[in-house]
């Protein structure tokens, strides 16, 4: 996984509430057994025509959003299914901050699996953030991990929370599972205990 | 202290709990379908790790797998092929049990589980696919997971959690005819929003909750999800011991005497707290239908469809604004004067046994009105050889219904059961989500009567005016 430092760029208003997750990447994406080359597909029926044209009005096709790296976006992003694509796509397309005043819980713990973070910040943050990502490439943010700030192009700068161990995975570019393994001995222990607690689980 | 029920759960299984209260969570049951599952696999391998216990996982193919009738020569689509193929592979070579497309309990992911007695009081279970709460009806703690979690649980038969918040749903009171677990699941997200559980595990209670059966509550528990909550759950009974016995992976002899003790103990202690606290009354619920393209967007059917100014905030007001206009709906129109051209009866929400005799019920001595597509899509080969063993599955076909494979089809149209553009659909399923059930398709969410009585009219229709 990419660490996450300081990330600086454009960001793509999308005002919109509970987008979900069959909007982010649809069904007929899923069907890639790789994690990479969702980004042209990401939101692929709001961007474009059935007949696969871009749609022009669409944010991630004007000209100031096509290398947007941050997305802010209206409440409850990200509900429905559990799809990793969802955030693989977002990735893939180059964005790896998304800033919302909620998300659905499945999606937010997915984006920090994958190197993303995810911002809840409350509705009037956001629509400040929302208004200056209408500005396009004259709006440029910048989020900084490790202080916990974002800064705005009008220099103003606005705090974030973020769990400290999901933080400290994101900066360091730390894989879950070798953090897991490293308590190979606490699991062992706990699975001797629930053969004798629970014994028809064992093995079942 | 006293203790809710997901509190015990809980207790019983952390393994490792952080200073900051991250847990490493002990997982008893892994589920996995093909969509999100071949780059864990893929992630095993490049790090040259094994399935810590393959014993605990079972693989099945659902969401890809066509529903024809000669489904056996073959998958046509190649991805979907290539995904079901490499499932297959990575159960073979990782050692886990698969029910693979030609074995007749194969079936959707969730209804299998608890079929085959994998589904147990008091475990914790985690699939990569959200409705995973669906399990959560046998009194298990069952969440939804990422594909990079599913790679975790793989490797370390564990997931690192923070726990949710608890949140009590309290169903008092008897349903009135013609309501039944769909509409209940339902009127708690309208009631709620799809945000409104988020953050915490919701536990259904009260009488009209006792009074389903475990195919009720199992549809109860699935749609959890669509109110944003992590997982439902619902305490074990005699009803939920009844249904387990004897199932193939279901405890045997002392184990099982030990097992009910156990899952005796599994209930919210007298005196437990929650973080919040919803209680409906049954007696006021209807039989409800969406009109919108979120679960949310859920109204009795004697209702007419809103105007955006009904909505207080503005995000509402923009949200249904875009959701009229792509249903092609007018305010103020009856719901019941809403056309439809598709019947879907299936999904991990509504594809058991009950469901197909209670859409049985309902068509008896009626058809399926001419022209419309009616698609029945049992929720396993098991549940479809009961519904023809009971001689139910005669009966919807002489009706009208297309009696089709096991399999997720158009609930999420990953197959080619899908909805044209415009189609409208009266759905079983669980998500109105634009283009869920195939590109610019309408759906509107119901119980299997609805949309059975959706079926006899070509209209979306109050089963009580029918049967
Ligand atoms: S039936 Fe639908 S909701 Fe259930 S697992 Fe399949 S695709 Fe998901």
């Amino acid at each position: 996984m990419d660490k996450f430092t300081k990330l600086t760029g454009v960001a793509a208003p999308l005002p919109q509430i509970n987008v979900d997750t069959d909007m982010i990447i649809p069904k007929q994406f899923l069907k890639t057994i790789k994690r990479t080359g969702l980004g042209v597909s990401l939101f692929s029926e709001m961007r474009y025509d059935s007949d696969g044209r871009e749609n022009p009005d669409f944010v991630l096709n004007k000209p100031a959003y096509r290398d947007a790296k941050i997305l802010v976006a209206g409440e409850n992003f990200g509900c429905g299914s559990s799809r990793e694509h969802a955030p693989w796509a977002i990735l893939d397309f180059g964005i790896r901050c998304v800033i919302a005043p909620s998300f659905a819980d499945i999606f937010y713990n997915n984006c920090f699996k994958n190197g993303i973070l995810p911002i809840v910040l409350p509705q009037e943050e956001v629509d400040k953030l929302m208004d200056d990502a209408e500005r396009g490439a004259n709006a440029i943010v910048t989020v900084d991990l490790e202080s916990q700030t974002i800064t705005g192009p009008d220099g103003g700068s606005i705090g974030f929370e973020v769990d400290p161990f999901r933080k400290h995975c994101l900066l360091n570019g730390l894989d879950d599972i070798g953090l897991t393994m490293e308590k190979a001995d606490a699991i062992a222990d706990f699975e001797a205990k629930r053969a004798t607690r629970t014994p028809w689980l064992a093995g079942a | 202290m006293a203790k809710t029920l997901y509190d015990k759960i809980w207790d019983a299984h952390v393994v490792h709990e952080a200073e900051d209260g991250t847990c490493l969570l002990y997982i008893d049951r892994h589920l996995v379908h093909e969509v999100t599952s071949p780059q864990a696999f893929e992630g095993l391998r490049m790090a040259g790790r094994r399935v810590r216990h393959p014993e605990a996982t079972t693989a099945v193919p659902d969401h890809n797998v066509p529903t024809d009738l000669d489904r056996a020569k073959g998958i046509k689509d190649e991805e979907s092929r290539i995904q079901v193929e490499a499932l297959r592979q990575n159960a073979k070579d990782f050692g886990i049990e698969i029910f693979d497309v030609a074995d007749i309990r194969q079936g959707i992911v969730h209804i299998i589980g608890p079929e085959q007695g994998l589904t147990q009081p008091g475990m914790t279970i985690v699939c990569g696919d959200s409705h995973t709460a669906t399990h959560g009806a046998f009194g298990a703690l069952a969440h939804g997971i990422g594909t990079s979690e599913v790679e975790h649980v793989l490797a370390t038969q564990t997931l690192i959690q923070k726990k949710s918040k608890n949140m009590k749903v309290e169903v008092t009171g008897t349903l009135p005819t013609g309501v039944t677990a769909k509409d209940i699941t339902l009127s708690v997200i309208g009631e709620t929003g799809t945000a409104g559980g988020t953050g915490h595990v919701i536990e259904y209670c009260g009488e009209a909750i006792r009074a389903l059966s475990m195919e009720g509550r199992m549809t109860v528990c699935n749609m959890a999800i669509e109110g944003g909550a992590r997982a439902g759950l619902i305490a074990p009974d005699q009803k939920t011991f009844a249904y387990l016995k004897g199932r193939p992976h279901a405890p045997k002899g002392d184990d099982w005497d030990k097992a009910m003790a156990y899952w005796a103990t599994l209930f919210s202690d007298e005196g437990a707290t929650y973080d919040r606290v919803l209680t409906l009354d049954a007696a006021k619920i209807a039989p409800v239908v969406t009109w919108g393209t979120s679960p949310e967007d859920v109204l009795p059917i004697t209702a007419t469809v809103p105007h955006p100014e009904d909505f207080a905030d503005k995000g509402k007001q923009a949200a249904a604004r875009r959701a009229l206009d792509y249903m092609g709906l007018t305010p103020g129109m009856r719901l019941s004067d809403i056309e439809i051209d598709t019947v879907f009866i299936g999904s991990c929400t509504n594809g058991r046994i009950e469901d197909l005799r209670e859409v049985a019920r309902v068509m008896e001595g009626h058809k399926v009105k001419a022209g419309l597509r009616a698609m029945i899509v049992p929720g396993s080969g098991l549940v479809r050889k009961q519904a023809e063993e009971e001689g139910i599955a005669r009966k919807l076909i002489e009706a009208g219904f297309d009696w089709r494979m096991a399999g997720c089809s158009m609930c999420l149209g990953m197959n080619p059961d899908q909805l044209a553009p415009g189609e409208r659909c009266a759905s079983t399923s669980n998500r109105n989500f634009e283009g869920r059930q195939g590109y610019k398709g309408r759906t509107h969410l119901m119980s299997p009567a609805m949309a059975a009585a959706a079926a006899i009219t070509g209209r979306l229709t109050d089963v009580r005016e029918i049967a």
